[in-house]
């Protein structure tokens, strides 16, 4: 399968954001740019067509330092800001959502909670060897009937003489067939209890625990979706992570993993752009460009106008998140806008693309598939706007 | 085992180079600049060179104004242990940048000097050479592979079908070329890291440039194709214009 080999990509600065972004944050974002663009783009068409997640590029990840990013050095993880750490998932995500899910579940859904509210003892553990992608881990909160209700959760945790014993289904789990470890977020008390909620460090070869891929994806193809089982599982009492109290620690993830989408949202829209735009300076309909053309000028014109919008929501947002001032309603408003803004990129660049447009060859279909799944997790697009409305509003709508 | 490496800052090998309103040089806004690549293979090749041994240190020089600092930071992130940034005018003489930069080395106790090739900007493979000359040592150029052996190196460069085989007496200076040192990525740590290793700023010495450029130009466009016909009755007259005209058959 030929793919297209275009020059090497530059990024998209329309409003000189480079010069807010200090050395070491560009350095970080071109070396992860262009490991993506040796290591990613040759194959990631290919994979995607076959189904597969590139398990190969999971070391390189870890050996790159991407896996973890911003937790500290002395878990072997790279130390780096919030906003370093969102231009790696922006350049993730301009390779493929799948890969950037990959990241975000690693770093952000399993590392962090480990770190934020695991033993030390779990910290030692785990964390080294999920920086280095030697352990992938996976996130189980979402159950078949509790998506956006995760305090309805019916997974159960109960105390037993000598540790706990969980039951329960967890649904649409990225990384869950090939993790080895899983956070599983399970109730300790009654049902609905949110103060009941707690979080277990569980891993994946222990009896009852069974994952099942998710078939009939038509979105991030690239990645693992999977169905997580837990039946009889018997945990010694320290998997359970002593710092969690409720269901405000996993929200304090989805807290994490959203500000990564918002910068990821960037990334493949760049990619749609920067797709588009060649394209049509390069495809020649009626003895001209169609980039010439009124059309699509307005096409590439909306597009490169929301991406920048999109980058300075990302930039602010990061800059807040590392002075401690960032709000969870604040990360709800740009996951929102900026994968929104995404799908609207990678539609329109589909759609410039003309018949080609729906091919592998190009990345702008698979993006913009992609990006439906990523409009639906980690907080689908409709409940942001009710978080939104209820901050702006005071009244809870759900 | 000690290493230099010098290093050049230069446009990026994508950039689309405009003549600025002088015509001695090139529009510089706008411009991404990067290490060299030929450079970024010796940095590489030096290393491997350190790892190989497990002791010494990898150490950078490069002669510019103050952004160099950040391509020798780029090279502190991909490993290398330290680096001194020779603030001065880089000019397009060969030989008075290797002055300046064997200025430095005379004190730096390192039996091994690597450089690109060439610099991906002006392609002139001068600087090598001549601190080699300057620095009274022995020289190898367009080296894909070496090996420190004792008190010697021993070089691969590649020539018209073949490999030759050189050995060096240290200390030497090798000019590295695309071969067996296919550069790191500098790791995430690597880049933390960077900001804490020494990189130390000093003037250069001053070297009276005894080469200047005169005037600068881009190619001329090529001129438009032709169409001779079209279809199988077309063939006759392309040969005969490739054999008559164009003396390519």
């Amino acid at each position: 399968m030929g793919f297209q080999v275009a020059a090497k990509f530059q990024g998209i600065d329309f409003y000189n954001l480079d010069a807010l972004f200090s050395e070491e944050e560009r350095m970080v974002r071109d070396t992860v740019r262009d490991w993506v663009e040796d290591r990613v783009l040759p194959v990631i068409g290919q994979a995607y067509v076959e189904r597969t997640f590139p398990t190969d590029l999971i070391p390189e990840m870890g050996e790159l330092g991407v896996l973890g990013a911003n937790l500290p050095e002395k878990y072997g993880c790279a130390g780096l800001n919030n906003v370093a750490y969102g231009l790696i998932m922006q350049e993730l995500e301009r390779g493929d959502s799948g890969l950037r899910s990959f990241a975000s579940v690693q770093g952000a859904l399993v590392m962090y909670p480990i770190y934020a509210f695991g033993s030390e003892e779990q910290r030692q553990q785990w964390l080294p060897r999920l920086a280095s992608g030697e352990k992938i881990g996976c996130f189980g909160l979402t159950e078949p009937d509790f998506g956006s209700n995760p305090a309805g959760m019916i997974t159960t945790a109960r105390k037993t003489s000598d540790g706990w014993l969980l039951n329960g289904t967890k649904m649409w789990i990225t990384n869950g067939s090939m993790a080895d470890v899983a956070v599983v977020w399970a109730q300790t008390g009654e049902i609905g209890d949110t103060k009941g909620i707690r979080g277990f460090v569980v891993p994946t070869d222990v009896a009852g625990f069974s994952a099942r891929d998710q078939k009939g994806k038509l979105s991030l193809l690239a990645s693992d979706t999977s169905e997580l089982v837990l039946e009889d599982v018997e945990l010694p009492a320290d998997a359970l992570m002593p710092e969690t109290s409720g269901l405000k620690n996993p929200l304090m993830c989805l807290t994490q993993a959203r500000y990564g989408i918002a910068w990821g949202g960037i990334g493949a829209a760049m990619a749609c752009y920067a797709e588009a735009l060649e394209y049509g300076i390069n495809r020649i309909m009626f003895d001209g460009p169609i980039a010439g053309k009124q059309i699509q000028q307005v096409r590439l014109a909306e597009m490169v106008t929301k991406i920048t919008q999109a980058q300075l929501v990302a930039y602010h947002l990061g800059r807040m998140k590392d002075d401690g001032t960032m709000t969870p309603q604040q990360v709800s408003l740009a996951k929102r806008a900026n994968v929104d803004m995404a799908c609207e990129v990678a539609r329109e660049a589909r759609r410039l693309l003309g018949a080609n447009g729906i091919l592998i060859e190009y990345a702008s279909m698979r993006h913009m598939a992609n990006l439906e799944s990523v409009y639906t997790y980690e907080g689908t697009h409709d409940i942001h706007s009710l978080i939104l409305g209820q901050t702006v509003t005071g009244i809870a709508a759900f | 085992m000690n290493i230099v490496v010098c290093l050049k800052r230069v446009p990026d090998t994508e950039t689309r180079v405009r003549i600025d309103a002088e015509g001695t040089g090139i529009e510089t806004d706008g411009v991404k600049y990067v290490m060299s690549p030929y450079d970024e293979f010796a940095l590489e090749g030096a290393l491997r060179a350190r790892e190989a041994a497990g002791t010494g240190e990898v150490a950078l020089v490069t002669l510019g104004d103050a952004a160099s600092g950040e391509t020798l930071r780029q090279g502190l992130a991909m490993g290398a242990d330290r680096a001194v940034l020779l603030d001065g005018t880089v000019t397009p003489d060969g030989l008075a940048t290797a002055k300046a930069i064997a200025a430095e080395i005379e004190g730096v106790d390192a039996p091994l000097v690597l450089l690109g090739v060439k610099a991906a900007d002006d392609d002139q493979q001068q600087v090598g050479p001549m601190l080699a000359v300057v620095l009274g040592r022995p020289c190898a150029t367009g080296v894909v592979e070496f090996a420190v052996e004792g008190a010697v190196v021993r070089c691969e460069r590649e020539t018209e079908g073949g490999t030759e085989v050189l050995e060096l007496p240290l200390p030497a200076v090798l000019t590295i070329t695309k071969g067996a040192y296919e550069p790191r990525y500098a790791s995430l740590k690597g880049i933390m890291a960077a900001k804490k290793k020494p990189l130390e700023q000093k003037s250069a010495i001053a070297v009276e440039p005894g080469l200047v450029v005169e005037r600068l130009e881009l190619p001329p466009d090529r001129p438009p194709g032709r169409v001779v016909g079209e279809g199988p009755e077309a063939v006759p007259e392309l040969v005969r214009l490739l054999r008559e005209e164009a003396k390519v058959l």
